[in-house]
């Protein structure tokens, strides 16, 4: 499945997070003019983990706890806007609060 | 003689004993482990800054609390042993558990933000989530005469989720009241896309901003607080500017859960979020804004809690299966000032949707919309608290969500949740 085939929501994010894949990951980060280095995977899996054990979209500083990356380079990795973008790539909604 | 354990006389910790201590035997000792000698109702914090609440009304002695037949050990947790199945307390012999509950909450962590309590804090840095930051902020609103006041969300999640956006309103009108509106410029800071964040609430909701002028930051992550320039610095090296700081630092779980392996890096517990069971332990529960889960923290979600957790405990101890029956249930009141508030409804799956509650078709409250009732359904909830919602007395409102009443096509239009 492909960007162009995979159902998601009006802003962009998958609607469903099992249709996710790496490669489905590499194209959101073409879209967006990123490079994916094992430091961004790191970063990628672990908000995926994260996602799957609470049901709910990390905040960044748990993200850089559980992958030991400083919140600063999370920031130099995914440089517009990290929370929404490390949640497109990694295919799980994006952050939300309850209203 | 049995025991199950609550840390915590919270909200939660103190509704959950109640409900326990009515329906358990003498066989059972219900036990609360709390160090702080007074209860607080934590909703009074968004009134008093503006001089619309009194502590005396939101402080009560924790015993009248509590009442009869709970223990209360004045203790407090220093680390919970779930192998030998006993807490150990600071002061003190460890104490012993049939069963646990951990009801510790969350704490607010300005201490986690470089320069947060520096020289600023307290003089122009505020915060509202505790007595002493909601009383200070009262003075300095009382003396501010205009210029830049900023609200400020760290990261999510907080409690009372919507408590930053009602201070924002709450403020708005406090200063038109006070003639200096036109003075202040109100800006609203947060990590998040936008202040509403779901479909439908972000469609209906957005002209409480418009017609407010409150100036919204979006995608705000704040690294410091610079108290020498008053600026927020952001991760991005963005800077918001203020003359008076309102900000909701970061919330974790309480101290004692802090690498523990029952918790989060955040040390909120790893919880089943229906059975409301601890992920990591046999024989504990999880209750209120100590869990891991997405539901609110807020004091209705602990109060729903209780009445399918006080079922589950009751099937533990029976040694039965437990019922998944937490949805995620919340119900909150959203004042958006001018005498107006709003109450929303919803669970794990359903967004906030408009209709009317509790009765379909009747209300009297409507859903996601301002009125005056909601107001004052919202100023006399703090009796409901004291008299109802502590002691656990029956209060005629689902634990599980109802789609009754609600409009599902208002969400469809917008192909929402």
């Amino acid at each position: 499945m492909s960007l162009e085939t995979v159902q998601t929501d009006a802003e962009g994010y998958l609607a469903n997070r099992d249709d996710w894949s790496e490669e489905l990951a590499q194209e959101y980060a073409t879209q967006m003019g990123i490079e994916l280095t094992d430091e961004h995977w790191k970063v990628i899996n672990t908000a995926r983990a994260i996602e799957a054990e609470s049901s709910s979209s990390p905040g960044l500083r748990k993200i850089s706890k559980r992958s030991e990356t400083p919140i600063k380079a999370i920031y130099q990795l995914f440089p517009d806007g990290p929370a929404k973008l490390v949640a497109k790539i990694a295919g799980i909604p994006k952050p939300k609060s309850c209203l | 003689m049995k025991t199950i354990l609550i840390l915590g006389a919270g909200t939660a910790g103190t509704a959950i004993a109640h409900k326990l201590r009515r329906r358990l035997s003498n066989e059972w000792d219900v036990a609360v482990v709390d160090p702080s000698s007074t209860h607080l109702y934590q909703p009074g914090l968004l009134f008093l800054p503006f001089g619309d609440e009194t502590e005396e009304r939101i402080l009560r002695e924790r015993g009248s609390t509590l009442g009869k037949g709970i223990t209360w050990h004045q203790r407090t947790v220093h680390a919970i042993d779930t192998e030998r199945r006993r807490v150990e307390v600071v002061e003190g012999e460890p104490l012993s558990y049939d069963f646990l509950i951990i009801a510790s909450g969350t704490e607010v962590r300005p201490d986690m933000i470089d320069g947060m309590l520096g020289d600023g804090w307290r003089k122009s840095v505020f915060d509202f989530y505790t007595l002493e930051g909601a009383k200070a902020l009262q003075k300095a609103l009382a003396n501010f005469e205009g210029g830049r006041l900023v609200l400020n969300i760290v990261e999510m999640p907080i409690k009372c989720p919507v408590a930053p956006l009602e201070f924002a309103f709450l403020a708005d009108w406090y200063l038109t009241k006070r003639g200096i509106r036109d003075k202040t410029e109100l800006v609203y800071a947060t990590p998040l896309d936008g202040a509403f964040t779901k479909p439908l609430a972000s469609k209906t909701l957005g002209y409480l901003l418009e017609n407010k002028g409150i100036q919204v930051e979006t995608e705000f992550m704040t690294g410091e607080v610079d108290s020498e320039k008053n600026v927020i610095r952001s991760y991005d090296e963005r800077e918001v500017p203020y003359d008076l700081l309102v900000t909701i630092p970061p919330h974790m779980g309480a101290g004692f859960l802090e690498d523990s392996d029952l918790a989060d890096e955040l040390a909120f517990v790893a919880t089943d979020p229906h059975t409301l069971a601890a992920k990591n332990a046999e024989r504990v529960f999880v209750i209120g804004d100590a869990t891991d889960l997405p539901s609110s923290k807020a004091g209705s979600v602990a109060h729903f809690q209780a009445d399918l957790m006080t079922e589950n405990i009751l099937r533990a101890i029976d040694d039965k299966e437990l019922e998944p029956s937490f949805d995620g249930h919340s119900n909150c009141f959203v004042e958006t000032g001018h005498g107006k508030a709003m109450l929303i409804d919803f669970n794990y799956e359903t967004e906030p949707l408009p209709g009317q509650f509790p009765i379909p078709g009747i209300g009297p409250l409507p859903l996601l919309k301002e009125c005056r009732r909601n107001h004052w359904a919202k100023r006399l909830f703090r009796l409901v608290y004291w008299h109802a919602l502590l002691p656990a007395r029956p209060i005629p409102i689902s634990p599980t969500m109802s789609l009754a009443g609600k409009q599902l096509s208002a969400a469809a239009e917008l192909g929402g949740e």
